[in-house]
């Protein structure tokens, strides 16, 4: 069965800078249409993961397969892969010369050298798609945070990605606009995209994810379905990093027996 | 009143001289902004080198051209060659090394802030999208590189264009000297002499440097989106 088949293979991932070990031995698999949510404490190299896979940073030793093709061999042309793979950061990067059409087919154009009306009616589907075709002669400076995440994704998407990286995109975003970003890549999901995901939005992971990957300290420490990380986490630093997330009430008439804790 | 002013630029060769002042005043100018453009762009991209040896020079050549008054190095180039190695340099040559000197110099340090102050994740979005650095370079790094430069080279350039007067020190028969020569000379028999050369010489500064302004409004305005 070709569902079977990983899109992405990791095997005993390191990676350094100078002295400080950020990823340790790491190894994954993620299958086509298999959505890996990936989370853990700040410094813990989820995000450096994400760059690592996508040529970003130089890694010390290991391999990455891309439809079973080493991309970490020395013979790998970064520009080719990287059209396989679409990354969208947290800092909602769109070229603030261009408007939101040309961010988006700079890509399909000059990189993949498609013809533009094919590029430019599907970059208008997938911005039907997010609501915002619209806005397709906007400049970036002209949307919201929200909008501009959105345009990223889509810049991402039009590019026919094998994967989606998607590091932390809605960590410098005000709170109601994180919701119209998660629901596009919920969307992505029921469509049957490739994703690994960083994330600290924990009941978006939840609803999103096939498996949840717990990083710390460069490793994988808990690799596991959503239901069951999130309700029964086996490692102990699973269960001190998921209490972070919860908060005990804290009423008035408790308040005498918390002093006394 | 009108009397002594065309009594003035209609008297002998006046006006013609005038004329061939500025025609020298934006010779020089031209020739020296176009070299500071040409080698400043050069020097800067030295300048945010990776490698020191390459880096280090182009900062000492700005801050050397920064602490010494222009004035010093027109003496500088005009006499010293001369006076040490018998070599006489056209003042207008001179006037341009100068100018041109100070002007890559101030070009440079431009380039380097308007490169330097691009996010890196302005590059890192161009590998994203499966571009070559090349391409990054063309359509990402430089149309935005230059849309920082503009107003630093607008007033780099207004700046030369008023600072040439400077190279009558030099003996440079340019603009503002000519006016001083014409003055001389009128001023004994008419009072208004000095207002009107100097008035009218005002005048051809400002619609020299003028529309220079203006294009850069233009442009700010058509790139603000």
């Amino acid at each position: 069965m070709t569902a079977l088949k990983p899109v992405l293979k990791i095997t005993d991932l390191h990676k350094q800078y100078d002295q400080l070990k950020v990823i340790q031995g790491l190894s994954l698999e993620v299958k086509k249409g298999q959505v890996l949510v990936v989370i853990g404490p700040s410094g813990c190299g989820k995000s450096t993961l994400l760059r690592c896979i996508n040529g970003l940073e130089p890694i010390q030793s290991g391999d990455i397969e891309l439809n079973g093709d080493s991309i970490t061999s020395g013979r790998a042309r970064w520009n080719l892969v990287r059209q396989k793979i679409g990354m969208v950061f947290q800092s909602y990067d769109l070229f603030p010369h261009m408007n939101v059409m040309e961010n988006i087919l700079l890509g399909p154009l000059k990189a993949q050298g498609r013809k533009r009306p094919e590029a430019e009616a599907e970059a208008e589907a997938l911005l039907d798609r997010v609501g915002l075709l619209d806005r397709k002669n906007s400049y970036p400076r002209q949307l919201s945070g929200g909008q501009k995440q959105r345009v990223a994704i889509v810049r991402a998407l039009c590019m026919n990605p094998e994967i989606m990286l998607f590091d932390e995109v809605t960590a410098s975003l005000d709170p109601e606009m994180v919701r119209e970003v998660l629901d596009v890549i919920l969307g992505l999901a029921e469509r049957g995209m490739t994703m690994i995901i960083v994330t600290h939005e924990m009941a978006f992971a939840r609803a999103v994810a096939d498996k949840i990957i717990f990083m710390d300290q460069g490793v994988i420490v808990e690799s596991a379905p959503p239901e069951q990380f999130f309700e029964q986490p086996v490692s102990e630093r699973a269960r001190k990093f998921l209490n972070i997330f919860h908060f005990d009430g804290v009423k008035k008439e408790e308040t005498h027996n918390v002093e006394n804790n | 009143m009108l009397d002594s002013a065309l009594s003035l630029f209609l008297q002998g060769r006046n006006f013609a001289r005038l004329m061939e002042g500025l025609w020298v005043t934006l010779e020089i100018s031209a020739v020296s902004v176009l070299l500071s453009m040409v080698l400043g762009i050069l020097v800067g991209l030295m300048m945010i080198s990776r490698n020191p040896w390459v880096r280090t020079p182009p900062r000492f050549y700005l801050e050397f051209i920064r602490v010494i008054p222009i004035l010093v190095l027109l003496y500088l180039f005009y006499y010293f060659p001369a006076r040490n190695w018998d070599l006489n340099l056209d003042a207008k040559v001179v006037a341009v090394l100068v100018f041109t000197l100070w002007g890559a110099a101030e070009m440079a340090d431009l380039v380097r802030g308007a490169l330097t102050s691009m996010p890196v994740h302005q590059r890192e979005s161009g590998r994203a999208v499966g571009l070559t650095e090349v391409q990054i370079n063309r359509y990402i790094i430089i149309p935005q590189a230059v849309r920082r430069l503009i107003p630093g080279v607008i007033n780099l350039t207004t700046r030369m264009i008023k600072t040439t007067p400077f190279i009558f020190f030099i003996n440079v028969p340019e603009l503002t000297k000519v006016g001083q020569q014409i003055v001389e000379v009128a001023g004994m028999r008419n009072y208004l002499a000095s207002f009107w050369v100097y008035g009218f010489i005002f005048f051809l500064y400002f619609i020299i440097c003028y529309p220079i302004s203006l294009f850069s409004l233009y442009l700010e305005k058509k790139w603000s989106n």
